[in-house]
């Protein structure tokens, strides 16, 4: 890449000073909140698995480049926000050799088999999720009641919000609760107003575009609701929040123009209700994204922009 | 020992194994191979066929006019099919049960189909029955180590010892998934290790028609006719 010529108009030029580090940078402070909520609601062994899961996606970062004779990425820290986000989708309860293991498929076969940053075509911390739900699915199902560390609840593990729909006990379900987190489910995506905050920084940041978020929470929304669940249950609840605003919007695998975004945000939408209305999971976010990422290079040959005033595009 | 006997037996092993260099055969070794004792059953069925549809098709090789050839082999290849799938099933039951649909299969598989196309039609009786117990031998062998990597990985035994398992069992490489994933693993690997053994291939052949695995084979001077 460094050696081809690049070809641009002519001077004076601007460069706004970003990097991938700055960048990376924002979004681990973007998951700042959710990582102290995960603490909160879940202990210390909470932050032993994101722990673990980053200093592993850290050290699997280095050593694949090494041995690959590739330039040296672990300085960029996208693979500290990969470890995060995988921590983020686990349960607290993992063994910690099982979530060191998500990070080392997360990094060595998602990412750097594929040629690292940018050449990934699915979202690693997704793929790290889906390896390990595949492979222990009893421990990927094994939802604590949050602050029972603090011994202030009866029962150490039950349902999440999502598979309670549906059964009896889904007349407990507050949104209140879900907004804060007060309810079993993955560390980082319980706590909905953290995950708000941090997106939110991003967007102020132009770190990322609020247009996937929005679109797809939104055709989450509007689905459950003509099917008759209650939408503001199923926005708040499961990996929705933390999928739609951390893991849709990864550069690498969303489309770059708004109209092929607009797609595939709905596309997720569809199909994360698709697989929690009519499938067999309780939840079905990571699958959604990772089906449209592996889409996406379609979308955006779809919606390509035709240059101004060139013709109808030519179809080859 | 480096006549054309060996040469002929040896060449499925690693230079040309069907599974891993020519990659045929890859539905029934993706679909059995979730434990070793699997994949050792299929393989030794599939070598059954191979060698004697390989004799039969050698010896009628002067009979089978060439324009009906293809039905003929399928004929011959499925009777042998039957066969096998007759004795195993009346023998080893339970190996029939867990090979299911893929035994009877096994007249569709292309490298039965492929070592008498491009073999067994145009050899004498010896060379094509040494060639079909190499290519057995190399079907064989590549089932049997995909086979035992997912089991021990995927189930955390080596051939069904001991009951619990040695390591905690990775589910997901028992599933499809893994599957692949320890296909494409293993094909790196034989693409490496034949690289290594061919001590005269350069880089720069094996991007031609001189590092095709069928070059051995192809009569075509204008191009390549297994696209």
């Amino acid at each position: 890449m460094e050696k081809q010529p690049l070809l641009v108009s002519s001077s004076p030029h601007l460069h706004c000073g970003m990097n991938t580090r700055d960048i990376m940078r924002d979004v681990v402070i973007a998951l700042i909140p959710a990582l102290v909520a995960s603490v909160w609601l879940f202990g210390f062994r909470a932050l032993a698995v994101e722990v673990v899961c980053v200093a592993s996606a850290i050290a699997t970062e280095y050593l694949s480049r090494l041995v690959m004779k590739r330039p040296q990425t672990v300085g960029d820290l996208s693979c500290v926000v990969t470890g995060l986000l995988l921590a983020f989708n686990l349960p607290v309860t993992i063994p910690l050799w099982q979530a060191a293991f998500g990070s080392v498929v997360a990094i060595a076969v998602a990412k750097q088999m594929f040629g690292g940053l940018g050449q990934n075509f699915v979202n690693p911390a997704l793929v790290g999720r889906i390896v390990l739900m595949g492979s222990f699915p009893d421990a990927m199902n094994n939802w604590e009641v949050p602050l029972s560390w603090l011994g202030k609840a009866d029962a150490v593990t039950g349902a999440t919000p999502l598979a309670l729909l549906g059964t009896e006990g889904a007349a407990d379900i507050e949104p209140l609760q879900l907004l804060f987190g007060l309810r079993g489910g993955c560390l980082g995506e319980t706590c909905v107003a953290a995950l708000l905050l941090g997106g939110i920084y991003l967007v102020v940041r132009h770190v990322i575009s609020p247009l996937i978020p929005v679109i797809y929470l939104a055709t989450v929304f509007v689905l459950t609701w003509l099917l008759g669940s209650d939408p503001l249950v199923q926005v708040l609840s499961g990996g929705l929040m933390l999928g739609a605003v951390f893991m849709a919007t990864d550069y690498a695998t969303c489309p770059i123009n708004k109209a092929g975004k607009v797609v595939y945000a709905i596309g997720c939408g569809l199909i994360t209700v698709l697989i929690r209305m009519f499938g067999s999971l309780p939840e079905g976010v990571s699958f959604a994204i990772v089906i449209m990422n592996i889409l996406s290079p379609l979308i955006e040959r779809a919606t390509k922009p035709r240059p101004f005033g060139a013709g109808k595009a030519v179809r080859s | 020992m480096n006549n054309v006997y060996w040469k002929t037996f040896s060449k499925g092993l690693i230079k040309e194994n069907p599974t891993f260099r020519l990659v045929l055969g890859t539905c029934p070794t993706l679909a059995v191979t979730t434990a070793a004792v699997n994949g050792l059953g299929m393989g030794a069925a599939a070598t059954f066929v191979l060698v004697c549809s390989n004799i039969v098709i050698s010896l009628l090789r002067k009979v089978i006019p060439d324009k009906v050839r293809l039905p003929a082999y399928i004929v011959i290849i499925a009777a042998f099919t039957t066969i096998v799938q007759m004795l195993v099933k009346a023998y080893l039951p339970a190996i029939d049960k867990s090979l299911g649909i893929y035994l009877p299969l096994i007249v569709v598989n292309c490298i039965i189909l492929g070592r008498a196309e491009a073999f067994a039609g145009k050899n004498p009786v010896g060379l094509s029955a040494l060639d079909g117990l190499g290519m057995g031998a190399g079907f064989t062998a590549a089932l049997v180590v995909m086979g035992s990597i997912r089991e021990f990985l995927g189930n955390g035994t080596v051939f069904g010892w001991p009951e619990g398992g040695l390591i905690p069992a990775i589910t997901i490489f028992v599933l499809p998934a893994g599957g692949f994933f320890v296909f494409g693993m293993l094909i790196w690997l034989t693409n490496k290790l034949s690289q290594h053994l061919d001590n005269n291939a350069t880089r720069k052949e094996l991007t031609a028609c001189a590092g095709c695995p069928m070059a051995v084979k192809c009569h075509t001077e204008e191009g390549c006719r297994h696209e």
